[in-house]
């Protein structure tokens, strides 16, 4: 690779990757899950340098992201709060979680909070149907939601990141 | 962090191990693990296919395509490799139950896949979880490098000098990716768009090779197949319905959970005695027997046997046993739009009917359940999804259209009285926009 | 494959197992309607619009996607089977907008006619319609995306068809959307193709859109003036305030020998034709210096007169003649005719793309290779050339031979050509290297031998059992002779030879050189037309650069020029041209017609009758299809020169007792009084009008008589066949002696010679296509 957004880590794990499979092709979207974890989002960059590692158009790349709804070529908050809305969750108070959720965190749907730490999703059945409701924050489940539960949980993270990053 | 119910008519087949340490593979060898496998390699291709046969094991994924019978559909010979692919993508609102079987028996699925492969030749398996499940992905990574190291993988498992491959891998986000011929195209680096069939998996598959898919929990419980005797195992359940099933209690139940019952248990002792019955003391007002693709059932219908059979003769489907159940507070215009909104969100848009159908039976039901609604909107609801049955290209259009048949039906009363404005009895307050992709 | 039986709505068919239903239907008249599926190209089962009832299956089945089946019971149409396609439509319908009578589809439109036999009229949704804004993809590919109801076709014929590979779909569900390759704009090769595909107005081209309704068109089948390839194109033409002029190019008529295809080219770039500085007044150099504008009759006699004043003093040899790549085989024959006939010279020449004296001459009567032999070959082998940038209808030709009959392409090229993505072997070599490689796949040793692949490339090769052999004007002259001598050690081998324009072909065959007659025959030796041509000089004229040389030395007095730019083309301005007396036909003001001292305004291909040979020997009707008011069409003017010059026409060209067809205009679909013109001017010269000397067939009569290649089917030709000519150009010796003189025009997709210059589309295509400066500081 001539120039490269991918760390040393995701180049090494990508290499691997293609040994794999049968076909090169069938890294693609645990490659893109991998680099978008690294990097928040599916830049511009990381979609050519994608595409040239695995020998498709940027076309194909795209198209292939803007199919699965964890892909994004967006920013989104270091917390990504998603909140499942399903016909389990909702027949144990999901809207109301979301909802809750909005108040606390002060934005809509699809917002990001000023400070960049959250951002809120309403999501489809996220497989926590019978621990309803439940939200994942990022790749974490959180169930058996109660709105006491939720603040508590939010707060947690709001103190990790104070402990850790700078605001 | 999901874990198992129990309730004294459980059956523990295919969680037997649940909560017993087997992630790793020592505690799971001394649990009887991975004999189940050297029992098969024994018995050669055509003596394990008979044995599921005998098991009367029918697919967990939804269709309860008796699996034994899939395997035989793989030719023996094949220019091309063959594969073996578990559907662990779990999307059908009301399901979670193979999400239980990787985080606490993620061996049970290694070996199930080894005897499948046995079966039809297989060189190479692949282990599919929905993107949601990253955190089970470490688990079932964990399992198979463990495998590899005890030679249960790789050049020569078991000593055979059968070579045997699996990778395992998440999806991203994409109910229709469950489909079989769309996962495939998800795995080949693709956009999830279902395959034109025929050809079907068992001939052309993966990387067009012959191909068995099967469900995570069909495959877990392939190992217990081979541990009980198929034919113990078959006693479990009904006729045809062989054994045990994981249901998902979801709802308004006191006790929601996942537990495993045999077939053909009763729906209303599932209800009221596992699941405690309904809370506050409010009574039962339907179920949704199998996931939200299966047709609705009113309260009066549900004192039937859980099995293929029996749910199929009461108008509706086991499908992937995701029971979820309503009281009588459940407005059924939000929980009928609400599963369309789904469907709409998930369709792959390939087709006209669904990408269409699926946009305007959602777009219908959000007008009625808020009270913007005229009197042939409810006649257009069902028309649409009539005429979406059968025609579309893969079965989720006939997964959104069945249910919203039967809610119409079943509950047309609920939707007139929501229209000419009145709205929704149980939302005074005015509806949120619903956001449009 | 062994046939099946079926029994489709109570009739018995038959058809090729295999076959898809939907086919099998369409070849016994029974249409099933489909908005995805598209012959030839990959199956989608996306649109249900094909839903058919088969016995003894639970659901409707796409008849797209079914093979027959023997015993088959099959019914097409059905209360049943109408409802599900009315419901399709209706859902479409929801959100496609009802702008018809603006829409570019407006009755040409899949859509609206399935809506109109299903009777989807009720709107069953309250919902106001999702408006998106029109978007520009390139300067001639528009999108509107509320119509589109993606049935996939132009995403298939883009990246399947054309591998290019352009056009996907984003999003999902309700929210799938086509999109071009570079997010708000497309990068591609700009053939159309995938806005001709389109069943309804999503796609629209920017040359076309919001010009006129379908209906006030009328469609006039004919051939591209561009490439060698003489692909079929149906031209629309409107009446306009001047004449005739063509709004539309495209391919309704798939009969052609280009199939589906059309490039950009023959798709778009007609607009010259419609170019406000086409010249439509003649001109005269006065003694001020400067053109003016003159009547034809000024205009004709002033040159006729020159002409012959120069011919009587000097002798013919004092004169040149320079032909076109551009007109037609009865303008060029006339053209040299003329030239050795009335002015009594062999300095004719014309801008020579390819050596086709050196062709026939080694193919000595063996098998030439038409389109459509290359569109069917097993094998072919490709040396030289990129057809995808200089023959895109050849390209697009062996790109779908190999997608629908794995035939296999061998490329060698000293560029990494795109064509080589198709090929089962592609060798790369030196540029000099073309007659090497010919001579080491005959066997000689070379440094290949140590190449794996030159290797395997000559062993595959030597396997084939039938070969089409195509190559570039790399190869000349005795390279030639060579390759047609390995050619011929293989089995089952045909030739072609590629030149570069519609007449590129025409014009050698029809002996625009000065030491070669029509069919090949040297003057030198001149056979039959020692008697057809009283007066023939039999010496070797002077070839195209020599000319000028003379013009230079002040040796040649006179230059007739038709339809060429050697000025421009080989930078040939020297001041001493002014002491030349220079006639140039043409339609535009050319840097060549800049020196003339009369201009004479030309009609086009697209505005006149006759026949062209593509390069592959392909003979085509050319059907005149627009007009322009003021110019002549080069036939016309080199008879009325003729005439001006005081000789008799009658010889010149054989109407009346020897032509066996006469003219009564509509031959030329006379428009704008053009037969009333010809009336006039026969009736001047007492002649009956019907039997007139502007008659194209008439020269074509004497073209079949005396060149017997050309002696193909009449009756097929008139009715718009192509035809293959025979294998009966003669042969010529000693070609190592001849001068080589091919000049390639090194064409691109979006260039066409001088003509290129003059279409707006394809400027701004090139416009559009320089990579954006980025600003240097
Ligand atoms: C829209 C759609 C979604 C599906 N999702 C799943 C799924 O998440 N998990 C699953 O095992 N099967 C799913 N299926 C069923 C699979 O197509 C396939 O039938 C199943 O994996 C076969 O395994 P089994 O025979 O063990 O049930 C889905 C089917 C459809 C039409
Ligand atoms: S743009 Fe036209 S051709 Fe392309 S998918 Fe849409 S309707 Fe079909
Ligand atoms: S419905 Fe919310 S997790 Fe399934």
């Amino acid at each position: 690779m001539s120039t490269t957004v991918f760390s040393p880590g995701l180049a090494a794990r990508f290499d691997k990757l293609v040994t794999l499979y049968p076909l090169k092709r069938s890294a693609l979207v645990p490659m893109l899950l991998y680099a978008q974890d690294e990097t928040g989002y599916l830049s511009d960059a990381v979609i050519a340098e994608v595409a040239e590692r695995i020998g498709i158009t940027e076309l194909d790349v795209r198209s292939v992201i803007s199919y699965y709804s964890l892909l994004r070529t967006r920013p989104v908050g270091k917390y990504h709060v998603q909140v499942c809305t399903n016909i389990s969750c909702m027949l144990r108070g999901g809207n109301e979680i979301l909802e809750h959720c909005k108040k606390k965190l002060g934005i809509p749907a699809k917002g990001v909070t000023p400070d960049g730490l959250f951002s809120l999703e309403e999501v489809e059945c996220i497989g926590a149907c019978s621990w309803a409701p439940a939200a994942q924050i990022n790749y974490d489940f959180h169930e058996n939601l109660t709105f006491e539960s939720v603040d508590k949980v939010l707060d947690e993270y709001r103190a990790k990141f104070g402990s850790g990053g700078t605001k | 962090m999901a874990t198992l119910t129990h309730h004294p008519d459980c059956v523990p087949v295919v969680s037997s191990r649940f909560g017993k340490g087997a992630t790793d593979i020592d505690r799971f060898i001394e649990l009887g693990g991975y004999e189940s496998a050297r029992k098969a390699l024994a018995l050669g291709p055509d003596g394990i296919i008979s044995e599921m046969k005998a098991s009367n094991l029918r697919g967990r994924g939804g269709a309860g395509f008796p699996t034994g019978m899939k395997w035989s559909f793989v030719p023996k010979q094949s220019a091309k490799p063959k594969y073996v692919l578990v559907n662990g993508d779990e999307s059908e609102p009301g399901t979670c139950k193979d999400r239980l079987i990787f985080e606490h028996d993620p061996h049970s699925v290694i070996e199930g896949v080894i005897i499948a492969a046995l079966s039809i030749q297989a060189r190479m398996g692949f282990i599919y979880l929905r993107g949601e499940y990253r955190y089970l992905l470490q688990i079932m990574e964990r399992a198979v490098a463990q495998a590899y190291t005890r030679g249960f993988l790789g050049k020569n498992i078991f000593g055979s000098g059968i070579e045997f491959d699996i990778v395992t891998q998440t999806g991203a986000g994409a109910y229709e990716v469950g489909e079989e011929s769309a996962l495939m195209e998800s795995l080949e680096g693709k956009r999830g768009i279902p395959r034109i069939r025929p050809p079907f998996p068992a001939v052309v598959g993966l990387y067009g090779g012959p191909t068995i898919i099967n469900n995570a929990e069909t495959i877990a419980t392939v190992p217990h197949i081979f541990r009980m005797g198929g034919a113990e195992y078959a006693k479990l359940g009904t006729e045809r319905n062989g054994g045990t099933r994981l249901f998902a209690l979801s709802g308004h139940v006191n006790r929601p959970g996942v537990y495993e019952l045999p077939m053909g248990y009763n729906l209303k002792k599932m209800i009221y005695e596992v699941g405690g019955g309904i809370p506050n003391g409010r009574n039962l007002k339907a179920v949704v027997p199998g996931g939200s693709s299966t047709p609705v059932l009113t309260a009066d219908e549900i004192d039937i046997g859980m099995d293929f059979d029996q749910v199929g003769k009461a108008g509706s489907m086991l499908g992937s046993g995701g029971v979820v159940v309503l009281d009588e507070t459940t407005c059924m215009v939000e929980f009928a739009l609400r599963t369309m909104k789904f469907y709409r969100h998930e369709s792959c848009g390939w087709c006209i009917p669904c990408r269409e159908g699926t946009d305007w039976l959602e777009k219908s039901l959000t007008r009625v359940h808020r009270g913007g609604g005229v009197d042939k909107d409810i006649d257009n609801i069902s028309y649409l999804a009539e005429n979406m049955l059968g025609r579309t290209f893969c079965p989720l259009g006939d997964a959104a259209a069945m249910p919203t048949i039967a809610f119409v039906k079943k509950f047309r009363k609920e939707f007139e009285d929501h229209l000419d404005g009145k709205g929704c009895p149980k939302h005074h307050a005015a509806e949120p926009e619903p956001a449009l992709v | 494959m062994a046939d099946v039986t079926l029994t489709v709505d109570g009739r018995k068919i038959t058809a090729p197992a295999g076959t898809l239903l939907i086919e099998a239907c369409r070849a016994h008249g029974i249409e099933i309607p489909a908005f995805c599926y598209y012959p030839g190209l990959s199956l989608q089962a996306a649109c249900r619009m094909c839903v058919v009832r088969i016995e003894k299956v639970p659901k409707l089945q796409t008849a797209c996607t079914t093979p027959v089946a023997e015993g088959m019971v099959v019914s097409t149409e059905s209360p049943e089977i109408a409802q599900a396609r009315k419901a399709t439509i209706e859902l479409l319908l929801g959100n496609h907008p009802l702008d018809c009578p603006v829409c570019d589809a407006g009755g040409e439109c899949e859509l609206q006619d399935m809506t109109f036999k299903y009777g989807a009229h009720e709107s069953k949704f309250v919902e106001i319609k999702q408006h998106r804004d029109e978007q520009q993809w390139s300067p001639v590919v528009f999108f509107d995306r509320p119509r589109c109801i993606l049935c996939y076709r132009c995403v298939r014929v883009c990246g399947e068809g054309m591998d290019v590979w352009a056009l996907g779909v984003q999003n999902r569900g309700a929210g799938s959307v086509i999109a071009p390759n570079r997010e708000d704009h497309l990068e591609c090769e700009e053939c159309g193709m995938c806005i001709d595909i389109c069943p309804v107005g999503a796609l629209t081209s920017g040359a076309y859109r919001y010009k006129t309704r379908p209906w006030e068109m009328s469609h006039v089948g004919t051939v591209c003036t561009h490439c060698g390839d003489g692909c079929k194109t149906t031209l629309g033409v409107r009446r306009s305030s001047d004449g005739m002029e063509i709004v539309r190019g495209d391919n309704r008529d798939k009969s052609g020998i280009n199939g589906d295809f059309l490039c950009i080219k023959g798709r778009y770039a007609f607009d010259f034709a419609n170019r406000e500085n086409r010249l439509t007044r003649p001109m005269i150099r006065k003694a001020s210096g400067r053109l003016e504008e003159v009547t034809w009759d000024e205009a004709i006699e002033f040159a006729g007169n020159k002409l012959r004043e120069i011919r009587d003093s000097k002798g013919g040899s004092a004169i040149g003649v320079i032909g076109s790549n551009r007109t037609t085989n009865e303008e060029s024959y006339l053209l040299q005719k003329f030239a050795r006939t009335v002015l009594g010279t062999n300095n004719i020449d014309h801008h020579r793309t390819a050596d086709y004296p050196a062709f026939f001459a080694a193919l000595s009567g063996k098998a030439e290779a038409s389109l459509r032999d290359i569109a069917g070959a097993k094998a072919i082998l490709l040396l030289g050339n990129d057809p995808t940038e200089q023959h895109p209808g050849l390209a697009w030709q062996i790109r779908t031979n190999i997608r629908h009959n794995q035939a296999r392409l061998y490329v060698a090229n000293h560029g990494l050509i795109k064509l080589r993505r198709q090929a089962a072997h592609f060798l790369e070599i030196p540029e000099d290297g073309y007659a090497g490689l010919v001579a080491w796949l005959a066997g000689e040793a070379a440094p290949l031998d140590d190449d794996k692949s030159a290797v395997a490339f000559r062993e595959a090769l030597r396997k084939e059992e039938s070969l089409v052999v195509v190559f570039g004007s790399e190869f000349r002259g005795i390279d030639i002779a060579a390759l047609v001598s390995l050619g011929s050690s293989l089995p089952n081998v045909k030739f072609a030879c590629l030149g570069d324009y519609v007449s590129s072909r025409g014009a050698a065959d029809m002996g625009l050189y000065p030491d070669l007659l029509p069919g090949y025959i040297p003057v030198a030796a001149p056979a039959h037309f020692k008697e057809e041509y009283p007066a023939l000089p039999t010496t070797p004229g002077l070839d195209l650069v020599r000319m000028f040389d003379a013009a230079e030395a002040g040796t040649l007095s006179g230059l007739y020029i038709v339809g060429a730019n050697p000025v421009a083309r080989y930078a040939r301005h020297s001041d001493a041209l002014h002491n030349t007396f220079i006639v140039v036909q043409d339609m535009f003001l050319t840097e060549t017609a800049q020196f003339a001292d009369v201009i004479l305004p030309a009609a086009n291909l697209y505005e006149k009758t006759g026949t062209v040979t593509s390069t592959f020997g392909d003979l085509q009707l050319v059907k005149k299809a627009a007009d322009r008011a003021g110019v002549r069409t080069d036939f016309e003017l080199i008879v009325r020169l003729a005439a001006a010059m005081g000789a008799d026409v009658k010889p010149l060209v054989p109407f009346g007792q020897h032509g066996t067809r006469a003219d009564m205009g509509q031959a030329r679909g006379a428009q704008s009084g053009e037969a009333d013109r010809h009336g006039v001017w026969l009736a001047a010269r007492h002649l009956e009008p019907k039997l007139s000397p502007f008659d194209p067939f008439a020269i074509f009569d004497e073209i079949q008589r005396l060149v017997p290649a050309y002696n193909v089917q009449r009756l097929d030709l008139l009715a718009g066949n192509d035809q293959q000519l025979k294998p009966a150009l003669v042969q010529i010796e000693d070609i190592a002696a001849r001068p080589d003189l091919v000049l390639p025009s090194n064409d691109t997709l979006f260039t066409s010679g001088s003509l290129g210059l003059y279409s707006r589309t394809l400027h701004s295509v090139l416009e559009s296509h320089k990579p954006v400066e980025t600003a240097a500081d």
